[in-house]
């Protein structure tokens, strides 16, 4: 497996968020639907699990990968927008020294592969450098803490490069010495930038701050005349960086070149200027070139005096190397450009200079290299006067410093040669970087080199092997945040210019910063392509420090036995539907969409408004099936199961949470409330004015000026209607995520049609491969109940599997003995937490420390900064063992989530772990009340003092262990009982079957298929086999269950066989599974008319292919819905319209001309049986739909004829109907178990359905522990969801048994025998059958092993005899007393 | 109730299951509210009887609150 770096350190995370608050990355928030948007930094949701935060990275943006040197711009842009200059500047000083140079003079490769051009325009990242350098005054940012080396490096040369290297050897302790030939440090960038670009000042402080990290320079020292290398190196300078530069003019090669004293080369022009030299031009300039130093000498000229400055450039200007900004300013100062012009003669007389002669070019087509090449133009020639030319054509390095005596390979084109991968030369400990070995090229490439250099002599020094090749290096990567389809377009910021009339005749700054507003705005552009930036902010804020930002992915191995998949599902993306505006209008929301705004943790916490003026609606719509029952336009031609019901909630939940009556609208197709109590839910809304509207609508459009919408539909009247809405809802369907079939071909399962995984009906969680099991979503729609089930089911069928090694792999941790603290008066600890910053930040925790100590009995009281650190609890453990503890306060987090985790502290340090009390000063004290920490602290005060208060009453409760009885009594021999009984059998358990017929096999031994037509009877005659052979399954036939004591674990039952013999059986779990019935209903001439069937008798005519079904122009009329959905039965039997459709199907295949009519009231065909529907109408199956106060009338029409008349709402008529056959879909209701549910203390709904523990959450299980449930006694249901919920009850049972034995809890109720007066009141109320009565005592009693601990006995308890251990009344009553106790 | 200084002080019984919960989520949402609150937490709120009640207005707490 592929486990993805988390960068935060579960064990360590206390989830206080700190480093959420500090993350400067804002995404959508996928939790919220994107409605609202979280860090790049952050906790998935509230509740999940593991609760700690995470980090979100992607590979490293594009800016930073394009930058020579890697500077992390990604960063220091997210910094200034989050208005952290300081931290920006931080940020670019982790990567280079040089921050307000390179925010002025950096061509700024980053900005060519911004994403944001994507967009609009590039970010201005320069500009944004620059901003940040030009707010922080390096003079007052501390240097970094180094720790110091004792090893010495020589770096000769100051420019770029040599202090980039000076500056990270320094960083890295070492002591560093830069030789400097020029009277000051900076190479170029003093002596070649011109002051306008580049301010002197910006340059002194950057220098000064490297000197600060301790790096010596000495000037006025160069090479080859002060310092050679081997001197160095023979005084101990264990490694030099030969840094030089690239100083020497390239020749033009022409005629007068060397001739005239005013031909001054540009190196040399400008070096001149800035050590004050030449302070003055006169006359008329031309500088020869295309670069940046030809335009810097141009402006330089003219900022000297110069009357009239030439440029002569062979190229065009498209070709120019000089940036367009330059360009531009330099013609706005008056300097002229001669474009395709070529020197050919410089002349003068009498070694005077007089001009230069130039020739015209024209410019090939594009080389191989994509560069045009100038062709003089013969005749074109022309001449310009000047009295000083500048040629500006490039340079090289002055490699006269260096002499053969110092050993350094040197390459033809006069640059020295290193190992392109450490910059090491050809001599050992000497390494090259920066234009010497390049070439002229820009300050960032220095600094790259410098900071490269820097490494690999580090690595020299310390031994390390070099390579010895520029490897490859990793690839970064191009998997970067999605840019939204709906990105605003935003203007680049245009920095502001010098005025020209101010800039030509000084050498003030030209280009000024933008300002603070501009910045910010400007850096907000970014898209965050990485996600995570990596500013390291986080870091800083974690007082836990759990992050580690250098955390990787890595690929864990686990050996298992069994898998199971439930990858879950998609929902369908509606925005592929044009006509319903999703996407294109903020007011059409999907349902999920829908469930987040209606949710107290959602973008509006739980104020229900609408997306585009946040103003509440007043009129919603919900469109169903969109995405579901729909292949025109997808291919989801199957039902998604859950999306009439949750369009009925949150028609509900909209309602409740409307302020002013909203109005709310479902458009449907069909109503498939089909699960339990969901028709009672249906009716109720309807009641509550929820309003349904039968149709599909077409459209949904826009209302111009105004951010409603309308709706257009046609009900069955044939009528359009426009309706307008405030908020449109879409139902979306599910459908199986894009990944499926990758994932499905890793583990070789098959698919169906439609990309859920395949299974059958009689193995409903099991996979085409055998030890692969699927649960939930991912094997086909489904609500969370059935979910719930299924993995349950999942979860028995792998322990079926893995039985013989049950248990084999867990380690018990042994208990160290418990102290007897009987006779010892209280000696309290009181642990005050400062949870990092989350309590100590708001809370005066010291005050509170100090505080406790003066309370009764406190003998000990420590502050924390995490009391939850596993030193914290390894210091707990010694301080009760040194101090003799015997009661512990820990003021903190929550119980809820920390209490446990003390509490083993205290077993291991030998205290019964319920002498301790927690009181919550952070959730509940110093996060809600932030903002006030003096009465934060007065509450934290209370809270302890209330606590301690409890604490001096608290006494060990002792916890006790009943053995459980290892086996099963599973009630009912149906299929369901069966799959149950085996599977506990098959995971090792006795189970005993008690069967009140006299065969095996209950109502399946009528049915013939299922839906998926699969042969029922050999599937049941198998099954009866295997428990037949199961020498773990005993069945007891003709037996019922007569009486029930004991409780979980260790049930006793009696049944008794129809001989009237009594047995008793021992049990640990209890699984009722006693099925259901079809009703025989007293309408429809049912019983009356020979050819009126229900169930199986339609089954039997078409297995036996009887002549009412096959002669021609036979007819059949199914009624669904008979006896269900009507007020005596409030419920939809589930399966009954698939078994119609079905079995029409079927009819069709016997007899294809043969009428179908289907007289339904609402097609449940859910999930995949949706199929099964459209194959019914496209063979010709007629569906006419009924209501209920019209239904439809049956007439005998002689003895082999019935007349069916219905009313068929779309025809607006009666139909009248002769039919041969009428098939009534009765309802399914359970029989014959009111008994038993009393026995086992278990409850029935109205309709006499078994009740479970939770719907959702304990779909199996009752309150009643210990006791379980599947099959149709808890709903109607198909064989494949019976069989999953008999296995899912077996695995839930097994659960119980495969403790061996009950700990009960200390907090249980006792009652006072003394005391008590059998009132049976706490009997009455307590919700889990834990007490009882004792007739000949005439007390109550409490069973510890059935309590839970909710003490309503003990406020029920007229005489006060019901104490619930733990929380006393006493021990409240302390705590109340202390409420105002100060 | 900041109006004339009034500050109540009120006692709340919550339900470690739901209404405790509830308020540690509050705490984590970081909704902010008025610091007048004491709990106590019980296992359900079933069983605050209501000689806890009268029992904290003797002590002459200002309000009590059930949560559960």
């Amino acid at each position: 497996m592929q486990k993805k770096a988390r960068y935060i350190d579960p064990d360590k995370c206390t989830a206080c968020g700190d480093c959420a608050k500090v993350c400067p990355v804002d995404l959508p928030n996928e939790y919220d639907e994107k409605l609202s948007t979280r860090k790049a930094t952050y906790k998935p949701y509230a509740q999940a699990i593991p609760g700690s935060y995470l980090i979100e990275k992607k590979d490293i943006a594009p800016c930073r990968q394009a930058c020579p040197a890697h500077l992390n711009v990604q960063a220091y842009v997210a910094m200034i927008k989050v208005g952290k200059f300081k931290e920006s500047v931080e940020v670019i000083l982790r990567d280079a020294p040089f921050p307000g140079t390179l925010g002025r003079v950096c061509p700024h490769r980053c900005e060519k592969s911004c994403r944001r051009l994507n967009v609009d325009d590039a970010i201005a990242i320069r500009e944004l450098k620059r901003f940040a350098a030009d707010q922080v005054d390096l003079r007052e940012l501390p240097v970094p803490d180094v720790t110091p080396r004792e090893e010495r490096v020589a770096i000769i040369g100051s420019g770029p490069s040599g202090l980039t290297a000076a500056y990270f050897l320094a960083l890295d302790g070492y002591k560093v010495k830069v030789f400097e030939a020029m009277p000051e440090p900076g190479g170029m960038l003093r002596y070649g930038i011109p002051e306008y670009r580049l301010p002197r000042t910006v340059l002194d402080q950057e220098i000064d701050y490297i000197k600060r990290l301790g790096v010596e320079i000495a000037t006025n020292t160069a090479l080859g005349k002060d310092i050679t290398i081997d001197d160095l190196l023979d005084e101990g300078y264990k490694a030099v960086y030969l840094a030089i530069g690239a100083w020497k003019p390239y020749k033009l090669n022409i005629h007068g070149e060397d001739k005239y004293e005013n031909v001054v080369g540009v190196v040399d022009f400008l070096k001149k200027v800035h050590l004050r030299e030449t302070t003055k031009v006169s006359g008329k300039v031309v500088v020869i070139g295309g670069g940046h130093s030809a335009i810097d000498a141009a402006r330089v000229a003219l900022r000297l005096g110069a009357d009239d400055v030439n440029i002569i450039y062979r190229r065009s200007r498209e070709e120019m190397l000089a940036e367009k900004e330059e360009v531009d300013a330099a013609l706005e100062e008056g300097i002229k450009i001669h474009f395709q012009v070529a020197p050919l003669r410089i002349s003068g007389s009498n070694g005077k200079l007089e001009g230069i002669e130039c020739i015209r070019t024209r410019l090939t087509e594009p080389d191989t290299t994509g560069r045009r090449k100038p062709i003089p133009i013969v005749g074109s020639e022309f001449f310009i006067e000047a009295n000083l030319i500048i040629p500006a054509i490039g340079q090289e390095p002055d490699l006269t410093s260096l002499s053969p005596k110092d050993g350094i390979e040197v390459s033809k084109w006069n640059l020295v040669v290193v190992n392109p991968a450490t910059l090491q030369t050809n001599r050992p400990g000497v390494f090259a970087g920066g234009d010497v070995i390049t070439g002229p090229a820009t300050v960032i490439e220095a600094v790259e080199a410098g900071k490269r250099a820097a490494y690999y002599i580090g690595e020299y020094i310390q031994g390390k092997e070099l390579p010895t090749e520029l490897g490859e290096g990793e690839a970064m990567g191009d998997d970067w945040l999605d840019i939204p389809e709906d990105e605003e377009k935003k203007e680049r910021v245009h920095p502001p210019l010098l005025e020209v009339s101010k800039r030509v005749n000084t050498f003030d700054e030209v280009n000024l910063c933008i300002d603070e507003e501009a910045a910010k705005e400007e850096a907000s552009r970014c898209l965050d392509c990485g996600v995570c930036c990596e500013c390291y902010q986080c870091v800083e804020a974690c007082k836990a420090e759990a992050i580690n930002h250098f955390d990787q992915d890595q690929e864990v191995k686990i050996e298992v036995g069994s898998i199971i998949l439930s990858p879950g599902f998609d929902e369908f993306d509606p925005s592929i539907i044009d006509t319903y505006l999703y996407g294109k209008h903020p007011n059409v929301v999907t349902s999920t969409e829908f469930e987040r705004i209606l949710s107290a943790s959602g973008p509006w916490q739980g104020h229900l408004v609408r997306p585009s003026d946040e103003k509440e609606p007043k009129k919603i719509a919900w469109l169903q099936c969109v995405g579901s029952r729909d292949i025109h336009h997808c291919a989801n031609g199957y039902c998604s199961a859950v999306c009439c019901m949750y369009a009925i909630k949150e028609a509900v939940i909209a309602k409740e949470h409307s302020k002013n009556g909203l109005e709310t609208t479902i458009f449907f197709m069909d109503m498939r409330t089909y699960g339990k109590d969901f028709e009672k839910y249906y009716d109720k809304a309807k009641e509550e004015g929820v309003r349904f509207v039968r149709c599909r609508v077409h459209s949904v459009s826009r209302i111009p000026g105004s951010d409603d919408l309308e709706i257009a539909y046609v009900m069955e009247d044939g009528i359009r209607r426009e309706e307008r809405f405030d908020m449109v809802v879409l139902s979306v369907g599910l459908e199986p995520s894009k990944s499926v079939p990758e994932l499905a071909e890793k583990f070789g399962i098959e698919l169906d049609n439609y990309n859920f995984a395949a299974t059958s009906s009689f193995k409903p969680v099991e996979t085409s491969v055998p030890g692969i099991q699927v649960c939930g979503a991912f094997q086909g729609p489904k609500d969370i109940p059935y979910s719930v089930m299924e993995a349950s089911a999942a979860a028995c069928s792998a322990a079926c599997q893995l039985a013989p090694v049950r248990g084999t792999r867990v380690k018990e941790v042994p208990k160290p003995e418990e102290r007897d603290i009987s006779g010892e008066p209280p000696r309290i600890g009181v642990f005050v937490c400062n949870c990092g910053i989350n309590i100590g930040g708001v809370v005066r925790v010291p005050e509170v420390a100090e505080y406790a100590k003066s309370l009764p009995n406190v003998v000990y009281v420590q502050e924390n900064l995490f009391s939850c650190s596993q030193d914290a609890q390894e210091k707990l453990r010694q301080v009760i063992e040194e101090n003799k503890l015997n009661r512990i306060v820990v003021a903190a987090c929550s119980p809820r989530t920390h209490e446990p985790l003390f509490q083993e502290t205290l077993i291991s340090a030998g205290l019964n772990k319920y002498l301790f009390e927690m009181t919550n000063i952070r959730d509940q004290d110093s996060w809600v009340h932030s903002n006030d920490p003096d009465a934060a602290t007065e509450k934290a005060k209370d809270l302890v003092r209330m606590a301690v208060a409890k604490a001096n009453l608290l006494e060990p409760l002792p916890e006790s262990e009943i053995d459980i009885a290892p086996s099963g009594l599973v009630i009912g021999g149906g299929i369901a009982g069966m799959v149950a009984a085996l599977g506990l059998a098959e995971q090792g358990y006795e189970a005993h079957i008690v069967e009140k017929k006299d065969v095996l096999g209950g109502h399946a031994r009528k049915i013939r298929w299922t839906w998926k037509d699969e042969d029922v009877q050999q599937y049941l005659n198998d099954l009866i086999e295997k428990v037949n052979n199961n020498e773990k399954i005993t069945v007891h036939l003709s037996s019922e269950v007569k009486d029930v004591s004991g409780f979980i674990g260790n049930f006793v039952t009696t049944i008794e066989n129809d001989k009237g013999e009594r047995k008793e059986i021992e049990h640990g779990v209890a699984i009722i599974a006693t099925g259901a019935h079809s009703i025989k209903p007293d309408e429809y001439l049912y019983g009356k008319h020979p050819r009126v069937y229900r169930w199986h008798d339609i089954d039997n005519l078409i297995a036996e292919k009887s002549d009412i079904i096959t002669k021609k122009d036979a007819t059949a009329v199914f009624i669904q819905c008979v006896g269900s959905r009507e007020p005596e039965r409030p419920y939809c039997s589930k399966i009954c319209c698939t078994h119609s459709i079905e079995s029409a199907i079927k009819l069709k295949d016997i007899n294809p001309d043969m009428n179908i009519f289907v007289l339904y009231r609402d097609i449940r065909t859910y999930g995949p049986r949706e199929d099964l529907y459209h194959e019914a109408r496209a063979r010709g199956v007629i569906f006419v739909r009924y209501s209920l106060d019209r239904k439809p009338v049956v007439e005998a029409n002689g003895d082999d004829k019935l007349k069916v008349t219905v009313y068929d709402p779309i025809l607006d008529s009666e139909v009248s109907i002769d039919a041969d056959l009428v098939n009534l879909a009765t309802a399914i209701y359970p029989r014959d178990h009111e008994e038993i549910a009393q026995m086992f203390k278990v409850p029935l709904n109205s309709e006499k359905f078994l009740v479970e523990a939770h719907m959702k959450l304990r779909p199996v299980d009752f309150a009643t522990e210990g006791v379980f449930l599947c099959g149709l006694v808890h709903y109607p249901k198909p064989i494949d969801e019976s069989i999953a919920q008999a296995m899912a009850a077996a695995s839930r049972a097994a659960t119980v048994l495969a403790q061996k034995r009950i700990t009960t809890s200390g907090v249980v109720a006792y009652i006072d025998e003394n005391t008590c007066v059998g009132c049976q009141g706490c009997l009455e109320v307590c919700p889990f059958g834990a007490i009882t009565y004792d007739e000949e005592k005439h007390v109550c009693r409490v069973i510890p092993a059935l309590c839970k601990g909710c003490g309503g006995c003990s406020a029920t308890c007229p005489s006060s005899s019901v104490v619930l251990r733990g929380y006393t009344p006493k021990q409240i009553f302390a705590q109340i007393d202390e409420v105002l106790a100060y | 109730m900041s109006e004339n200084g009034f500050q109540p002080k009120i006692i709340a019984f919550l339900c470690n299951w739901c209404a405790y919960a509830g308020a540690d989520l509050a705490g984590v949402s970081r909704l902010q509210y008025p610091p007048n609150t004491r709990t106590v937490r019980v296992l359900c709120s079933a069983s605050v009887s209501p000689h806890h009640v009268l029992k904290a207005f003797q002590k002459g707490v200002d309000g009590v609150f059930i949560g559960g």
